[in-house]
């Protein structure tokens, strides 16, 4: 008998193992996990004046932009709310969708030293992708909220509602990136496609436009863009409007699960050869 | 007991050409989705002429506590074997069999980042190695310590030397306290007073009762560290077994071209002329079995046999050593002035004394005369190796220069 019994055996064999063991791994990685946003986020603003302004940098432009381009000139309309305040809260949402897919499909690439040296879950390098820019996004909302209010627009007891939102926004940007970092290692084609992506999802998204510019038939279909529902929740959370936009979150929501669980999928299977190929 | 680690039949492929099989990004997506329908596993075989084998089926058994060195040359699949058995990568074929928690180091610095502190690398790379935060935590200071960076702690490491950055990526490395350790040629960095140190560690993890992996060019650092060896040549396993033999083994046939021994029993077929005949030439240890290795401390004899069919021939042989570097060691003959000869079979030998010869790969040409004519002259006969030895190193593991290396009468005393 060992006298160490608590020495598990692994077996290592050309096959993978199953989703739900690769699952327990990745949390049982979970320090790395949280190694490795602490990391993003500490090299993210170093040596930068601004430092963590630039969290809001962003999407405080592309606001006013929109505002003068689709509020002033093109008169979109904005479902009653100042064209502002209209766009800002879904860039807010969008750019950290932006942020974190982008993070996300080259979150292989950028760590090919790691993955030719050492092991862990994979998964683990997407993950923390995505949760680095939360705090991007926190920041923009720890503003974004004031000024809001000092607009008249008074922060409800919805506000809570962004957490399930936000881990909408969190899964299909998980499930996407995984599957662009897992191509990304073979085709590097993948980063210059995802800037692409990324704009044809701004238009394709009702970021500029309201979702009630679409039939209320035909509505639901939109939220299979899995940011669509989350952007109308934003709007609905933050402006207090009254448009329910709840079977739209659900479809979304749905659509989310259904990425994620693909992403993961297709991750597991491409990430065994990771290493031989990047 | 049960094996630390079992490696069944191990093999490994690699895709030679671009992207491991599948050309185009749709190709790929293609073979992934028909991989998710049941009975469509496997794919097809690929173009052979593309595929490399960098293992070739491996096995082997390691015992908890058994500290092995891996050599063979660049190729063998010394790194494949580490990076499968750390499942970095996985085979293509085999199974391996593990039992409780792998580490492995197979570069100093790994998941370091320029513009972090050495402090927070300290903990990154901790985590990135497989370390639990607490373990980092009740090593930090210990880490610290043998880093000897203490006052540049809150430095971005971008601004340390190598040596420094070096010192402080083994430190963490180092105090991986997993069951079982690979570690690929880590010690080739540094001065050689961090190297000693760096060996020393290995060595009390070592006698920790932890298992260990450890590949190094340095088959002196092998022979000081570990107990046993597996020389790996092209994939396989050519050797499996004690160090020391397994060593001389690898030494030997990795360089010897020439060979230790050459036998001609053909008289026929041996070189020489009307005149002169050589049987054999071989080059062996004095005071040892057969075929035993010749370290820097062994004496060794070189001798050869050859037919002498000159009647009354003054012979006068000679034997020139040479080093890899072509540079002439010596060229010894006989101490006695040469004397008419009669026809026969002839022997020369001469010993060679121990603690002289630097350890590397010599090559032996061999030459006979009558008075002035040259009878014969084979520039290279033999090649053989002196293997190194820890002794008089003191825990240094660099390379000893010298074209020899004598072990002189050397005094140190006190004066004032």
């Amino acid at each position: 008998m060992s006298e160490q019994p608590d020495r598990h055996a692994t077996l290592i064999t050309p096959d993978r193992g199953s989703i739900l063991a690769y699952l327990g791994e990745v949390w049982a990685n979970r320090d790395l996990v949280a190694f490795l946003v602490w990391r993003d986020i500490k090299v993210r603003y170093r040596q930068t004046f601004f430092g963590a302004a630039w969290a809001l940098v962003p999407p405080f432009f592309t606001m006013v932009v929109f505002t003068l381009i689709f509020g002033t000139l093109v008169k979109v309309a904005s479902d009653g709310q100042p064209y502002w305040a209209f766009s800002i809260c879904a860039l807010t949402a969008w750019n950290y969708f932006s942020q974190a897919l982008t993070n996300a499909a080259n979150s292989a690439i950028n760590n090919a030293s790691l993955i030719e040296k050492v092991y862990f879950p994979r998964l683990s390098l997407p993950l923390s992708a995505i949760l680095s820019p939360l705090l991007d996004l926190a920041i923009a909302l720890a503003f974004l909220v004031p000024v809001l209010a000092m607009a008249g627009i008074v922060p409800s007891v919805r506000l809570p509602l962004l957490i399930p939102l936000t881990a909408i926004a969190l899964a299909s940007a998980l499930g996407l990136g995984a599957i662009l970092a897992a191509l990304n290692v073979r085709y590097r084609d993948v980063r210059h496609l995802v800037p692409l992506l990324l704009q044809l999802g701004l238009f394709a998204t009702p970021v500029v436009y309201p979702a009630s510019l679409v039939p209320e038939a035909l509505r639901p279909l939109l939220g299979l863009n899995p940011m669509a529902g989350v952007v109308e929740g934003f709007r609905w959370v933050l402006l207090g409007s009254s448009a329910d936009p709840w079977p739209l979150v659900a479809v979304s929501a749905v659509t989310a699960m259904v990425l994620l669980a693909c992403g993961i999928f297709v991750f597991m299977r491409l990430e065994r050869s990771f290493a031989d190929l990047i | 007991m049960l094996p630390a680690i079992e490696a069944r039949d191990i093999a490994k492929r690699y895709r030679l050409g671009h992207n491991g099989g599948a050309s185009t990004m749709a190709e790929l997506l293609g073979a992934t989705a028909a991989s998710m329908l049941p009975g469509k596993r496997g794919k097809s075989a690929g173009n052979g002429a593309e595929d490399f084998w960098a293992l070739k089926g491996v096995s082997f058994e390691i015992a908890p506590g058994e500290v092995v060195g891996l050599v063979g040359e660049n190729g063998a699949g010394k790194s494949t074997l580490l990076k499968i058995l750390s499942r970095i990568t996985p085979p293509t074929r085999g199974s391996v069999n593990y039992r409780g928690r792998i580490g492995s180091l197979l570069e100093v610095g790994t998941g370091f980042h320029p513009e972090l502190s050495g402090r927070d690398n300290v903990y990154l790379s901790g985590a990135i190695l497989g370390m639990h935060r607490a373990d980092v935590k009740r090593h930090f200071d210990e880490i610290i310590d043998f880093s000897g960076v203490e006052a540049f702690l809150d430095t971005p490491v971008k601004r340390y030397s190598s040596g420094m950055y070096m010192r402080l990526a083994f430190a963490v490395a180092a105090h991986l306290d997993t069951d079982i350790l690979l570690v690929d040629e880590v010690l080739a960095v540094g001065d050689y007073k961090f190297q000693q140190k760096c060996l020393n560690r290995m060595d009390s993890i070592a006698h920790d009762g932890r298992t260990v992996i450890f590949i190094s060019h340095s088959l002196i650092a092998i022979q000081a560290i570990c107990r046993r060896a597996i020389w790996l040549d092209r994939g396989t396993i050519a050797a499996d077994g004690p160090t020391a033999s397994v060593i001389a083994r690898y030494a030997g046939t990795e360089h010897t071209a020439g060979g230790i021994a050459r036998d001609w029993p053909d008289a026929d077929k041996a070189p020489g002329n009307a005149s002169i005949r050589l049987r054999n030439a071989r080059v062996e240890a004095v005071g040892a079995e057969p075929g035993a290795p010749i370290d820097v401390r062994q004496s060794f004899a070189m001798s050869f046999e050859y037919d002498n069919l000159r009647e009354g021939a003054h012979l006068n042989a000679g034997l020139v050593v040479t080093n890899e570097d072509g540079v002439v060691i010596f060229d010894a003959g006989p101490n006695e002035e040469p004397v008419a000869t009669a026809a026969g079979r002839r022997r020369e030998r001469c010993v060679v004394p121990g603690d002289l010869m630097n350890d590397g790969t010599y090559r032996v040409s061999v030459e006979l005369r009558d008075r002035g004519e040259v009878l014969l002259s084979i520039p290279d006969l033999l090649t053989f190796e002196i293997l190194d030895n820890p002794y008089g190193r003191f825990g240094w593991y660099g390379k000893w220069e010298g074209a020899v290396r004598p072990r002189l009468d050397w005094t140190s005393e006190k004066l004032t």
